[in-house]
């Protein structure tokens, strides 16, 4: 048995100082997304289903290109601080954390074959 | 205090005992619509890295995209995205303890329901 109370451990430490970093990061990539959303919905939806050398030729174009390498980015980022509160809600112990680790690296490699397809197209 | 007993205590039940509301069913669906997302961005990231790779690859990517299958995919994915848009709006609101009573917030979800139905037709239409 330990004789020291959990207050007493902790009185004294102060803040963790980064607890509200992830609420910020979601809050910050949510803004950004409010707008890029849009412009990739009406820039992609319309390239959909269009022949090759049309959609080559429209994302190699900087607007759309750069509108489709954003919204990839900040929102695989936005995606990987959500699941994480997923994740950390519903799965406890090693497996939280294998989970969390697997999901943050499948964004990190979504978000890089995405920019990777769209340098080739554009460049 | 440091040892007590944290592992089995028993729960009050919530989820199982409460009739489902209009308030708590758009919080659950906004979780939902955010994380299934997943599947269409990595169909779309798929599709953009067919498109750099070439002609035929493309086709094949495309094809899959925009079947059947793919189309409702793509387009309940659409509504997925604009409702999670409109939630998210409406918790960067609430964020500023604006909107929070019972009334508001149930118009509120009605708003986001409402208008991720009508944002996603009309979406539709233009990008048809």
């Amino acid at each position: 048995m330990r004789f020291l109370t959990d207050r007493k451990r902790a009185v004294g430490l102060g803040s963790a100082k980064t607890g509200t970093a992830h609420f910020w990061a979601m809050k910050v990539s949510s803004v950004a997304l409010l707008f890029l959303v849009p412009l990739f919905v009406f820039t992609f939806g319309s390239m959909l289903g269009q022949p090759h050398e049309e959609v080559v030729a429209y994302f190699a174009r900087p607007f759309p290109a750069i509108v489709a390498a954003l919204t990839m980015v900040v929102g695989f980022m936005h995606f990987k601080d959500g699941v994480q509160v997923l994740i950390e809600d519903y799965v406890h112990g090693t497996m939280q954390k294998v989970l969390i680790i697997l999901m943050i690296c499948l964004c990190y490699a979504a978000a890089a074959t995405g920019l990777f397809a769209l340098a080739r197209i554009a460049l | 205090m440091a040892d007590v007993n944290r592992g089995n205590r028993p729960l009050s039940p919530h989820l199982s005992i409460y009739r489902p509301q209009l308030t708590s069913v758009t919080s659950i669906l906004t979780r939902i619509t955010g994380n299934a997302l997943l599947l269409g961005a990595l169909l779309i990231v798929w599709w953009f890295l067919a498109a750099s790779s070439s002609a035929e690859y493309f086709t094949v990517v495309d094809t899959i995209i925009t079947s059947v299958v793919g189309d409702l995919v793509m387009f309940l994915s659409l509504w997925a995205l604009w409702y999670h848009a409109l939630a998210g709006v409406r918790h960067l609101i609430w964020d500023n303890a604006i909107g929070l009573e019972l009334e508001t917030a149930e118009k509120l979800g009605w708003a986001v329901i409402g208008g991720s139905v009508f944002l996603t037709i009309l979406t539709t239409i233009i990008i048809m």
